[in-house]
């Protein structure tokens, strides 16, 4: 189903022409500019694939082309994205059965050079962070070239429809929606910045004091992106955590429903369980409303609410319950989510028998954390340790944001989990910092990069940022900005 | 509760309770259990499952987090056809 109506935003604007794809042989209506996946779900279609090995069915999870459980046959072809990859008129879509060939029809490839690109500085992610990168080694002189693996950039920013706190200068007031219109226009506008959209990054290499990000575009052709240095801003990936058929087909990331909801406009369910009373679970709760859904409650396995108290006051008023110290047990349900059962825990954190509750739900929101996404960094030899207090393994790192590795910097998410606003000043500090690495930039922008890890500071200054800190210290490189 | 049930890895089908096995016959090391159980290996690259068995092998053996080495994480990082690395994919039939 989809969302016609709804308080904030204007779906009937922003959709495409009306296209026809196949699903199953089945005609579908589609609309172009969205996925795959996102189509699906508006036809009612909650199952992807069954798994290979025991025949599980499996759907949507994270909605943002990391977890790779939503894979598809698309036109014959296995293993495709349906949530990164755009729907096209007359596509054939088909379910996946576990580890699928490709078929013998297929001709082999023709042995061809990749596109090169070559830049200044190479920024991996089009979120907050990367665009406020991308602008800021801009602005510093440098020659900016930014690749993103979804078809839209803005990361996690196009799907927030509440207000953001802080300063004016970081956008307090504004809707996170708007403040992604705000940095895509103005990256879009700087002629000093290239802008590449469904264009994966598959590996970073250097050669001599050149550095090299391998990249697929549009799952179709090879793309070599050239810079003295690399800024990744990769973001995060949803946590799951281990409970019964916790791979049903309606067990999505809470940043999933965001995306079918708030991007795309499809009414991700009826009636939705929330596991987890961080600021992303009570924000989901509220943003369900708003579409439209029945939110039964949000149960949180730590004693109290995580979230920000004005979050949690808000929800609460609207009248959904939020029982702490609750777990979930299992999800039932033929093919796809029909039931939650949850249980409250004890001291000990186990379930105490007899406190089984049953919500009748067709969509369970995990809500239960985040993980900064370093593969790249990762495979690119950077040190990387495990900071609680970030919320995973994150890279070492300094001040500037650079990694171990010279020239390539870290920004937002992918340097231990935060919020939009730090990933914003995050995301300006490593521009600059690269774009200075680059030799491009004049040495006066080092003020610049002080003046903003000076409302780095003010800005963590809270409980919240308290405890971050703490993290940031011990993956600290060199002296910390205090 | 039916251990069987509980996902840990996606890509590859392995179960939690697969997994406590390995660790009950002595196998605790994070890279044996990847070469065994294919864990970390599927398309997604262990971003979902490599995190939760990390917590299970800290679990039963009483190990922190931070003693447990990180599989290595190598190209491509994301499910690329084969086609497209050596040039340009012919999909027509």
């Amino acid at each position: 189903m989809r969302l016609n109506e709804h308080p904030i935003l204007n779906f009937q604007k922003r959709r495409g022409k009306k296209i026809k794809i196949y699903f199953e042989g089945q005609p579908l209506d589609a609309y172009e500019g969205e996925t795959i996946a996102m189509a699906l779900h508006a036809a009612g279609i909650r199952v992807l694939s069954y798994s290979g090995e025991k025949h599980r069915p499996r759907g949507l999870f994270c909605a943002i082309g990391k977890c790779s459980s939503c894979l598809v046959k698309v036109n014959g072809i296995p293993n495709v994205r349906s949530c990164i990859t755009l729907v096209e008129d007359g596509m054939r879509i088909e379910r996946q059965q576990g580890k699928e060939e490709i078929p013998k029809t297929v001709k082999p490839p023709q042995w061809k050079d990749a596109i090169k690109v070559e830049g200044d500085v190479v920024i991996i992610g089009g979120g907050p962070a990367g665009l406020m990168a991308a602008i800021n080694a801009a602005k510093a002189g440098a020659k900016v070239v930014l690749i993103d693996e979804n078809p839209m950039l803005g990361g996690q920013l196009v799907k927030q429809t509440h207000k953001f706190f802080g300063k004016r200068e970081q956008f307090a007031g504004v809707r996170g929606v708007k403040i992604a219109e705000i940095l895509i226009e103005q990256a879009e506008k700087n002629e000093n910045i290239e802008l590449y959209t469904e264009t994966s990054a598959i590996g970073i290499f250097q050669e001599n004091d050149r550095k090299l990000v391998v990249a697929i575009r549009k799952n179709k052709e090879l793309v070599e992106f050239w810079g003295k240095a690399i800024v990744v801003a990769t973001g995060a990936m949803e946590k799951m955590i281990p409970f019964e058929n916790n791979d049903l087909p309606g067990i999505y990331g809470a940043g999933a429903i965001q995306t079918l909801m708030n991007t795309y406009g499809v009414k991700p369910a009826d009636r939705v369980l929330i596991v987890g009373a961080g600021n992303v679970g009570l924000i989901l709760a509220y943003q369900l409303l708003q579409a439209g859904v029945e939110v039964k409650a949000i149960i949180e396995a730590m004693p109290k609410v995580g979230g920000y108290f004005v979050h949690a006051a808000k929800v609460r008023r609207l009248g959904i319950p939020i029982l702490t110290r609750h777990t979930i047990l299992r999800a039932e349900g033929k093919e796809k989510v029909e039931r939650a059962i949850v249980a409250q825990l004890d001291e000990n954190w186990k379930p105490i028998p007899g406190t089984e509750k049953v919500f009748d739900v067709d969509v369970i929101a995990l809500a239960v954390g985040l993980r900064p996404s370093i593969e790249l960094l990762h495979q690119a030899g950077c040190q990387i340790a495990y900071i609680r207090e970030l919320s995973g393994h994150v890279v070492r790192r300094d001040a500037r944001m650079e990694t171990t590795i010279k020239g390539i910097f870290v920004a937002g998410d992918a340097a231990g989990i935060e919020e939009a606003t730090t990933a914003m000043l995050e995301g300006k500090i490593a521009g600059i910092s690269a774009a200075l690495y680059s030799g491009k930039s004049n040495i006066s922008w080092l003020k610049e990069i002080e003046k903003t890890q000076k409302e780095l500071t003010e800005f963590r200054s809270g409980p919240f940022g308290k405890h971050v800190l703490e993290g940031i210290k011990k993956v600290m490189v060199g002296e910390i900005n205090e | 509760m039916s251990e069987k049930d509980i996902i840990i890895c996606r890509c590859n089908d392995v179960t939690q309770k697969e997994i406590e096995d390995l660790i009950d016959q002595g196998i605790t090391d994070i890279e044996e259990i990847k070469r065994l159980t294919r864990i970390g290996m599927g398309p997604c690259q262990g971003r979902t499952c490599i995190p939760l068995v990390m917590r299970i092998i800290a679990r039963k053996t009483g190990k922190k987090i931070e003693e447990i080495p990180v599989p290595a994480t190598r190209v491509p990082t994301r499910p690329v056809p084969m086609g497209v690395l050596a040039g340009a994919m012919n999909n027509e039939e």
